[in-house]
């Protein structure tokens, strides 16, 4: 299908987290690929494993999680490095981290400390990735401030974070995730805790500045509309689980899953009117720690097939045209 | 459904209609939609001092709410829709006086005609109003007090006002509450923490409706919510809203929602209104710049059925900062139809009526006339 070349291939990945009250199966047998240039969306509701699933990637699992299974395939140039085999304090990993894969999180006042300017921080984070001197490293920071269109960027880089606003603050975090041109930027419900307007400004600063640097993009968010204005391909997460998966227009059009029909319906439309139906998914996400056995949609799937649902995990299958789907009904036999 | 069907016969019945109001009717449309209105609000403001050092001098004010005027009708839901700080909860607790206004008025209107000032109420008469006034917020997380069941916190109502003494009783009013946010009544005696997010709002929605308000203000009720659940509580609002005749002020940053559940809306920038008129006419016409940038601005889903849509604009800097709101009109320096006379000369809320067939639809802009700009599009016919 694409023709650029693969990035980065995930498969099978399941990441647990291990407390007293049990297992926690946050990411549960999760498998996608990435091609240079390409952007993956990664959509689910709140806990489905969309975040943990970026933290495996960058090895940040918090300590009471742990990779179980999986691997995960960086390509670069010409070889090929299982993440997950890294020691995730080690040197290589540290590389790659900020270099060739950057994070953009939903709350910039996290990527930042607030006891240095963001200059020093965006400066440090170049010097930590390239050899250069201070002063290159900072022509470069302002450089990229005003790439990511920083007003003033020759006075903002001496700014301290909790002095910019929530936009611009924004902007600088993405310009720090962007100063080493990673080859992949991972954006954590990026435009989240922004306002509208905002968001427009950062979606349209996102795909600009992707297309221009060629880099590939991981998209994670609750918003589907924020995918479709974004993403080539979509993944759709329910309790750990990757259950569709499809190129971006496929998947807003002809939507397989029950769950991603569902979520589809559940979101009123700008445009539809004040008579237009929601078709709200009954019940609620069950707690993680009782995941449904079977599949974990049935207790609220309106198509479920009775001693097979509840029994039986669906298995992936492979639609036409990049589309795959793990649900019974499309079993074929 | 014993209590809605108590309210609709009130509601219908004849003697609802004073005599006087009638004749009033009849010899007088204006005043006849005066009656209508459950709330009149009036050039509200609410400024927050800026306290600075040690002796906490006050060096500055935020202008929250800056001349505010509206009203609601019975029956319908009024939307308030704007960005983050423009003013929006802080007009709601304004009206419900959960804060003092700095000035301004606030007229609510009982179900047999009496008109309250609310802004100089005592405590006493205060509580006595608010009791037609129901209030959701946000966050049901934070909003139900962990310490209490079910019973305890939707019960609350009643028992501090002395309305129901009896144990039984206030079981039965609280098991039919919960029965008409559509929840198990054998859940009264569990804790919030037994209870999902979506859940707990609708224990919240019990409680808010628990003395049969005629007047809810529901500050962004679904935001905090799971995507697929947010869809089910704003369903139940609708409903709740035809068998109880409720009205509503509904507090949101999200467009879709205010398309969805809104008969009017009323758009804030900076603690001002403006924009303000019938949602679907203000969605297909803006008449603000700021109206036109925000519905622009809203992602939507493509799924190949509408097109791809026209350029979005792309408003530039940020949201106005109320303790430091901009000269003349508060939206220029990010407006893109911006003209000399915007920096200097601040815009009144106008009535473009007489220019837009009947409807009220006002707007605070220089140029609300002149400007020719995109609303949404619509796929329904
Ligand atoms: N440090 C942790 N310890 C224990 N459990 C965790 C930890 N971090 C995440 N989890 C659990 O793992 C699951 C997946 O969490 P994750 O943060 O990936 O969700 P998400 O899809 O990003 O949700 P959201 O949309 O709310 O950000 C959740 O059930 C969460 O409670
Ligand atoms: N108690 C307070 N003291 C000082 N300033 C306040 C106070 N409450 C609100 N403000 C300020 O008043 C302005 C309006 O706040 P408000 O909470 O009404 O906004 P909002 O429209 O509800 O925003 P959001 O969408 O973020 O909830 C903001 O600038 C806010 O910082
Ligand atoms: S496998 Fe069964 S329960 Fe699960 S989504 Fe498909 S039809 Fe529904
Ligand atoms: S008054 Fe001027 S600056 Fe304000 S919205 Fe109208 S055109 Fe824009
Ligand atoms: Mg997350
Ligand atoms: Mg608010």
């Amino acid at each position: 299908m694409s023709q650029s070349p693969l990035l980065l291939s995930v498969d099978n990945l399941a990441t647990h987290f291990f407390s007293q009250e049990g297992i926690l199966e946050a990411v549960d047998g999760v498998s996608f690929d990435i091609h240079a240039g390409e952007a993956l969306g990664i959509a689910g509701e709140s806990g489905c494993g969309k975040s943990v699933t970026a933290q495996s990637i960058l090895r940040i699992v918090p300590k009471n999680g742990k990779i179980v299974t999986g691997a995960i395939s960086l390509l670069q140039n010409g070889e090929s490095v299982d993440l997950v085999q890294l020691d995730d304090r080690g040197q290589e990993i540290r590389e790659i981290r900020g270099g060739e894969i950057a994070m953009v999180f939903q709350e910039p006042m996290a990527a930042f400390s607030m006891v240095y300017t963001i200059g020093n921080q965006i400066t440090e984070v170049i010097r930590l990735h390239q050899k250069c001197s201070q002063d290159e490293a900072r022509e470069r920071a302002i450089e990229m401030l005003q790439r990511v269109g920083m007003p003033i960027p020759e006075q903002t880089i001496d700014a301290y974070p909790f002095a910019l606003s929530g936009g611009m603050r924004q902007r600088a975090m993405i310009a720090m995730a962007l100063s080493c041109h990673p080859s992949l930027l991972i954006a954590d419900e990026p435009t989240t805790a922004v306002d509208v307007t905002i968001q427009a400004q950062v979606l349209e600063l996102m795909k600009d500045l992707q297309r221009d640097m060629g880099m590939a993009l991981i998209v994670i968010t609750h918003d589907l509309a924020v995918i479709s204005e974004l993403c080539d391909r979509v993944m759709i997460m329910y309790l750990g689980k990757d259950v569709e998966s499809a190129p971006a227009d496929v998947i807003f059009r002809d939507p397989k899953h029950p769950y991603t029909v569902g979520l589809l319906r559940s979101v009123p439309e700008l445009g539809e009117g004040h008579t237009q139906e929601l078709d709200p998914i009954s019940g609620s996400v069950p707690s993680p720690y009782r995941r449904p056995a079977g599949c974990p949609f049935h207790p609220r799937c309106p198509e479920f097939i009775p001693d097979v649902c509840d029994v039986e995990l669906p298995p992936q299958i492979e639609l036409t045209g990049g589309h795959r789907v793990r649900c019974h009904l499309y079993v074929q036999d | 459904m014993a209590p809605a069907d108590t309210v609709q016969s009130e509601l219908n019945s004849p003697a609802d209609v004073s005599p006087g109001e009638q004749l009033s009717q009849e010899e007088d449309g204006n005043h006849a939609a005066a009656s209508n209105k459950v709330l009149e609000v009036t050039s509200l403001r609410k400024y927050f001092p800026i306290l600075r050092g040690f002796f906490r001098r006050q060096v500055g004010e935020v202008k929250a709410v800056d001349d505010v005027s509206f009203h609601v009708v019975r029956g319908e839901t009024l939307a308030l829709v704007g960005e983050s700080g423009c003013g929006k909860t802080t007009t709601g607790r304004c009206v419900m006086r959960a804060i003092e206004p700095s000035s301004g008025s606030v007229i609510f209107r009982k179900r047999d005609g009496e008109e309250i000032e609310v802004t100089t109420l005592t405590r006493q008469d205060l509580r006595s109003v608010q009791q037609f006034m129901g209030m959701i917020f946000q966050d049901p997380f934070s909003s139900l007090n962990p310490r209490l069941t079910v019973l305890e916190i939707i019960g609350e109502p009643f028992v501090t006002r002395k309305l129901i003494r009896n144990r039984r009783q206030l079981e039965e009013r609280v098991a039919e509450l919960l029965r008409s946010v559509r929840l198990d009544p054998t859940y009264m005696r569990r804790y919030p923490h037994a209870f999902s997010g979506g859940q707990r709002q609708r224990i919240a929605i019990a409680r808010a409706l628990a003395l049969d308000p005629d007047f809810v203000v529901a500050d962004e009720p679904v935001s905090a919510l799971d995507v697929s659940v947010q869809a089910q509580i704003l369903s139940l609002l609708k409903e709740l809203q035809t068998e109880q005749h409720l009205t509503y002020l509904f507090i949101t940053h999200n467009l879709s929602v205010v398309e969805y559940l809104s008969d009017r809306v009323s758009v804030m920038y900076v603690g001002q209104i403006v924009e303000l008129g019938h949602t679907q006419s203000i969605f297909r016409r803006p008449r603000h710049p700021y109206t036109e940038a925000l519905l622009s601005a809203v992602p939507v889903v493509e799924t190949g059925k509408t097109g791809r849509r026209r350029e979005r604009i792309i408003l530039e800097g940020d949201v106005a900062d109320p303790a430091n709101v901009p000269p003349g009109c508060t939206f220029h320096p990010r407006c893109p139809y911006v003209q000399d006379v915007c920096r200097v000369e601040e815009p009144q809320l106008v009535d473009l009526a007489g220019a837009n067939g009947n409807q009220p639809h006002y707007v605070r802009c220089h140029f609300a006339e002149e400007l020719d700009l995109q609303g949404v599009r619509s796929t329904v016919q």
